[in-house]
């Protein structure tokens, strides 16, 4: 009896299992918004290991069977796993050959079950996604989220953890309670979610066209670049209509560091140094 | 004497390649009572004779909503029956809960057929002894399937299985052509007097038959009797001029199974068969 005790935790250690608790290379936002005729998001292509850009060419827009568009934040492995259990979807999917296909709204909610799973397993994909497509006329755009997010502050820096996860939490504020899944006009993810919505807010309208829409994902991504220290200046921008998926080349964004505010930034700033 | 050696086990080959088990369980759908469905562009009504056992009791159930968006009808053993409409409803809600959508109609056929596919291989299972109209609406229209205890399915226009099926199979041969573009009232009336045309001659009431209906904008449900009795009463003026032109050939569609049946016959001698045996050749179907 009490070897088989000691036999248990020595062969499955259930109260040491280990997993994943911090993302190791983390993409940061993505900022996608319905126009005229579909979906268009943008990314950069920055994959940070920590606080050290040591990626600069990371896609992270995919097209997802015929109807679908995915992009993610977060875990880039863990985005990588998603795209794993995705291909399989869409192949089993493919195999029926009976003229049926998954949409965007099929997928996304695969994903937000897939999410969820994963979170009540207490093994986290840390991702947040995107999803955006078009089927059979209508227009679709949403965001799933792995789980409550948390901020951390400890010293200067911030830290998104896992609720529950670190005991050592100094302090703890809940930023936002993204665990569900919604759909919306326009969507982003990360520092995007408050650096770009706004500007969003203010101009997106339903009649953009292709170009007017570029523009206001390019206005987002510059003001991502400036503010977000895990921006880089390569980004790429995806379309999808009822035609299909198109990802642009990589390109970069015209910028100018000139501004007065960027000479000396803590000016006026109580507090900071 | 001659009694027949490959028909004691499913998975057993007669010479002539045909699984006699299977034929049977073929056998066991058109002992039950007739069921029909029959399907527009937009929309699809099943419909089914009820039966009672017997004097005292009350007649069981044909008729299931699987889902919003799918029913079946059933001919032959109603316990099968059952069991295989649980399978579909369970499938239709986990498609439901993953994809947040309706299974399309042609997948949950595909994947009854495989379930009734796999009992026609085992040694140790038998095949279900139950036919399936299963009717349903998604993206790609209303559809139509007929799932049979082989493994087989097709899709239909419109179909009839069961007892005197035959007869109402006549009856929508007739008129198919029709069915595409008919109303849904329409398409529910070709329903009755499909159910008619398997009565032989007993009259048709809202006590003896359900029907059901599924369609754009209207979630499968079954019929309160008083609609249905509503229907029959203002179909029964408005058949009148009709009737007559369907029923001579009533008659004469019960000689034409008779032909078919011969070649069915040799490999099971005649002590084997039931009596009412209408003589069809399993495989037909």
């Amino acid at each position: 009896m009490e070897s088989n005790q000691a036999k248990n935790s020595l062969l499955s250690s259930h109260d040491n299992i280990q997993r994943t608790q911090y993302p190791y290379v983390t993409g940061t936002s993505v900022v996608a918004l319905k126009y005229k005729d579909g979906i268009l998001m943008a990314s950069d292509m920055g994959g940070s290991y920590g606080s050290t850009l040591r990626y600069k060419s990371v896609e992270r827009l995919k097209p997802i069977g015929k109807h679908s568009l995915l992009g993610a934040s977060g875990e880039l492995s863990d985005f990588q796993e998603i795209l794993r259990y995705l291909d399989e979807l869409i192949l089993y999917d493919n195999m029926w050959d009976d003229g049926n296909s998954l949409g965007p709204k099929e997928v996304h909610n695969y994903l937000t079950r897939v999410m969820y799973n994963r979170r009540n397993k207490f093994d986290p994909l840390w991702n947040t996604l995107v999803l955006g497509g078009v089927k059979n006329g209508q227009k679709y755009l949403g965001m799933v989220s792995h789980c409550y997010i948390f901020m951390q502050v400890s010293g200067n820096e911030l830290y998104a953890f896992l609720v529950g996860f670190d005991n050592d939490t100094v302090v703890t504020v809940q930023v936002s309670m993204i665990g569900v899944n919604f759909e919306d006009d326009h969507v982003a993810t990360g520092f995007g979610n408050h650096l770009a919505r706004p500007i969003l807010r203010d101009e997106w309208h339903e009649n953009l066209s292709y170009e007017e829409g570029v523009k206001l994902l390019e206005k987002c991504m510059l003001v991502l670049l400036y503010r977000d220290r895990s921006a880089v200046n390569k980004l790429q921008i995806a379309k999808i209509t009822e035609e299909g998926v198109t990802i642009s080349q990589p390109y970069s964004l015209k910028t100018f560091w000139g501004f007065s505010a960027f000479q000396n930034p803590t000016v006026g700033a109580e507090g900071s140094w | 004497m001659f009694r027949n050696q490959y028909d004691t086990d499913v998975t057993t080959w007669s010479p002539a390649g045909r699984l006699f088990q299977v034929e049977y369980a073929m056998e066991a759908v058109k002992q039950g009572s007739a069921a029909i469905g029959l399907r527009s562009k937009t929309h699809v009504v099943l419909g089914c004779v009820n039966k009672a056992n017997s004097e005292l009791s009350s007649h069981q159930k044909k008729i299931f909503k699987v889902d919003d968006h799918i029913g079946v009808a059933i001919a032959g053993l109603t316990a099968d029956g059952r069991v295989l409409s649980r399978y579909m409803r369970s499938e239709c809600i986990n498609y439901g809960f993953t994809y947040e959508s309706p299974l399309p109609v042609g997948r949950l056929v595909v994947q009854l057929a495989d379930k009734a596919q796999v009992c026609t291989q085992r040694s140790w299972k038998r095949p279900y002894g139950v036919g399936l109209l299963v009717g349903g609406l998604d993206e790609s229209g209303a559809h139509l399937y007929y799932n049979c205890p082989s493994g087989n399915y097709f899709e239909y226009q419109a179909f009839a299985i069961g007892s005197r099926s035959q007869a109402a199979k006549t009856y929508l041969e007739r008129r198919f052509e029709k069915f595409m573009d008919s109303s849904r009232d329409d398409l529910v009336k070709d329903a009755l007097l499909a159910i008619r045309e398997t009565l032989q001659g007993e009259s048709l009431k809202s006590s003896i038959c359900t029907v059901a209906v599924v369609g754009a904008g209207e979630p499968f449900h079954v019929l309160d009797n008083e609609t249905v009795q509503k229907l029959i009463d203002s179909f029964e003026i408005a058949a009148v001029d009709e009737a007559p032109a369907a029923e001579p050939d009533a008659p004469a569609d019960q000689g034409a199974p008779a032909d078919q049946g011969a070649p069915a016959d040799q490999g099971a001698p005649a002590d084997q068969r039931p009596a009412t045996d209408e003589g069809v050749a399993p495989m037909d179907i």
